[in-house]
């Protein structure tokens, strides 16, 4: 998930560092990575992690299916019901999960999401995918990784290494949620989140 | 969310929207290979039934465990309650033994009220009906299945049918379906509607044929035999032919109306076989989308940061109410 907070006060000392043509060109190089990891499109299934994790999930399916000329099974998979911190906040509401028609059992998932930070989301995500079926393999792509890690986890699939400071938020914007494409990296006090 | 459910009226809109909302995601869990979801994973939910029940707490305790929370079943056949002891005395053991939440069903109305407002437990209160009072959860289970058919409730025309003196699911229908908009109209002999029924939110009516012409759908109340201690109408006979669901009034309805019936039904009386059975009798639909409901009222009581035992002024600003 993006950030912990949305507070547009602190305009202070935000910058954006990756534009919607570096976001483009990002994805179409994660769709040729992921056809060329796995030697073509078959089994694959692509699962965004919501919220912005969905649409940059059926992007990367769309770019595959560009170079493949088959359609490539995108969905979704909320994890909230699998986080670690659901007795630290209030109860949040669910997210749409979309599993594709033909399961994921033996097939190659690879889970989407905008940026990768504690690992925990991800952590989330690898037992709702454990309660949903049995893949081949697990594999992770993301738009962002910035660093502090909690958990021993990695993304396969990066689309940019951000190296950030912990009172730095990282914010995705995609044109199917906010005005325009874009990354912004904003100076910020609030306590950190776990996303 | 408040940090019980008492009442229907409890719910503001948004609250109940979120209960709903959230009960959409989790009715694909029924689909699923492995129905269940590691949420509440170490807390205890305590069934604790006074009164007669199958469905509602086979649902609740089907609703717990799917949540991997740990239910405690209690009734009060084969307990100390039937060597006198008294509500306190059996709130103060469940205190004593941890529980997260509590699932009541009381034969007097009030007692979940009781029970979460006298300081004797900690716990979440849920009230699974009390007397002829409430049942919010049977409430919101049809409102989800209502909306499942009819889409969002604004200006849907809800009418239900039957004892409404001493159903507690038309108290909670009625507050629960006007808060999300739709427009309620009771339909009881004189006898069975309650004193002060001109106060609640709906229109009433002692004939049902001009009714059904219009509506959404149809709610049958059951003939509660065991509340029956005066002469609320002539013969089971008579009440069957004027406020009974037979195929001539089936057919009056508008074709995309569904029919309700909070169970257990009494066939040939309150509803015809025939109709009970029909293709638009939501009625075995209603069980499978009340555990659905269920879990979505304990996720959203028992998962959040238990605001009511730190300061609530630390609340989020969006669910501003935690003490009821």
């Amino acid at each position: 998930m993006s950030s912990a907070s949305r507070s547009h006060d602190h305009t202070a000392a935000s910058r954006e560092v990756i534009d919607a043509s570096d976001i483009a060109r990002a994805l179409t190089r994660i769709a040729h990575e992921i056809l060329e990891r796995n030697k073509g499109s078959a089994n694959v299934v692509i699962l965004g992690i919501p919220t912005r994790g969905v649409p940059l999930a059926a992007r990367i399916a769309a770019a595959m299916a560009n170079v493949e000329g088959v359609e490539i099974p995108a969905g979704s998979l909320d994890i909230t019901m699998y986080r670690d911190d659901l007795r630290l906040h209030p109860a949040r509401a669910l997210e749409p999960t979309d599993i594709p028609a033909g399961g994921i059992d033996d097939a190659v998932v690879i889970l989407v999401d905008d940026v990768l930070f504690s690992g925990r989301t991800i952590r989330a995500a690898l037992d709702a995918v454990n309660d949903l079926g049995r893949p081949a393999a697990v594999q992770l792509a993301v738009l962002v990784d910035r660093g502090h890690r909690q958990l021993p986890i990695r993304a396969d699939f990066v689309g940019k290494n951000l190296p950030t400071s912990l009172s730095e938020t990282v914010r995705v914007t995609l044109s199917e949620y906010d005005d325009n494409d874009g990354v912004v990296i904003s100076n910020t006090n609030v306590s950190r989140g776990s996303s | 969310m408040k940090h019980h459910l008492l009442s229907s009226a409890d719910l503001a809109r948004d609250d109940a929207v979120l209960v709903l909302d959230t009960a959409a995601e989790l009715l694909s869990l029924a689909d699923r290979p492995i129905k269940k979801l590691p949420t509440l994973r170490g807390r205890t939910i305590v069934n604790l039934f006074f009164e007669d029940s199958t469905r509602t707490r086979i649902s609740f305790e089907a609703a717990a465990k799917r949540l991997s929370a740990d239910v405690i079943n209690f009734s009060a056949k084969g307990s100390s309650v039937s060597k006198g002891e008294s509500l306190k005395d059996t709130a103060l053991t469940l205190e004593a033994m941890g529980a997260d939440a509590v699932v009541i069903r009381h034969g007097s109305s009030g007692a979940p009220h009781r029970l979460a407002n006298s300081g004797w437990v900690r716990s979440s209160v849920v009230n699974a009906g009390d007397g002829t009072h409430e049942h919010p959860t049977q409430a919101l289970l049809d409102a989800f299945t209502m909306r499942k058919h009819l889409g969002d409730l604004d200006a849907k025309r809800v009418t239900i049918v039957g004892d409404v003196l001493h159903s507690r699911v038309a108290r909670s229908n009625a507050l629960l379906l006007s808060t999300l908009g739709a427009e309620v109209t009771l339909v009881a002999p004189p006898t069975l509607l309650p004193v002060g029924v001109e106060t609640w939110p709906v229109q009433t009516s002692y004939d049902l044929d001009t009714s059904l012409d219009k509506c959404d759908a149809v709610m049958m109340l059951r003939v509660q035999a065991e509340r029956m201690d005066a002469a609320f109408f002539p013969s089971a006979r008579e009440y069957s032919r004027r406020y009974g669901l037979d195929d001539r009034r089936f057919k009056r309805l508008p074709e995309h109306a569904i029919v309700m019936h909070p169970g257990p039904m009494n066939r040939g009386m309150e509803i015809s076989a025939d109709v009970a059975d029909s293709a638009r009798s939501v009625i075995v639909e209603q069980v499978s989308n009340g555990v659905a409901v269920r879990m979505a009222v304990l996720y959203l009581l028992l998962s959040g940061a238990d605001l009511s035992r730190t300061d609530p002024t630390a609340s989020d600003s969006t669910k501003p109410e935690v003490v009821s």
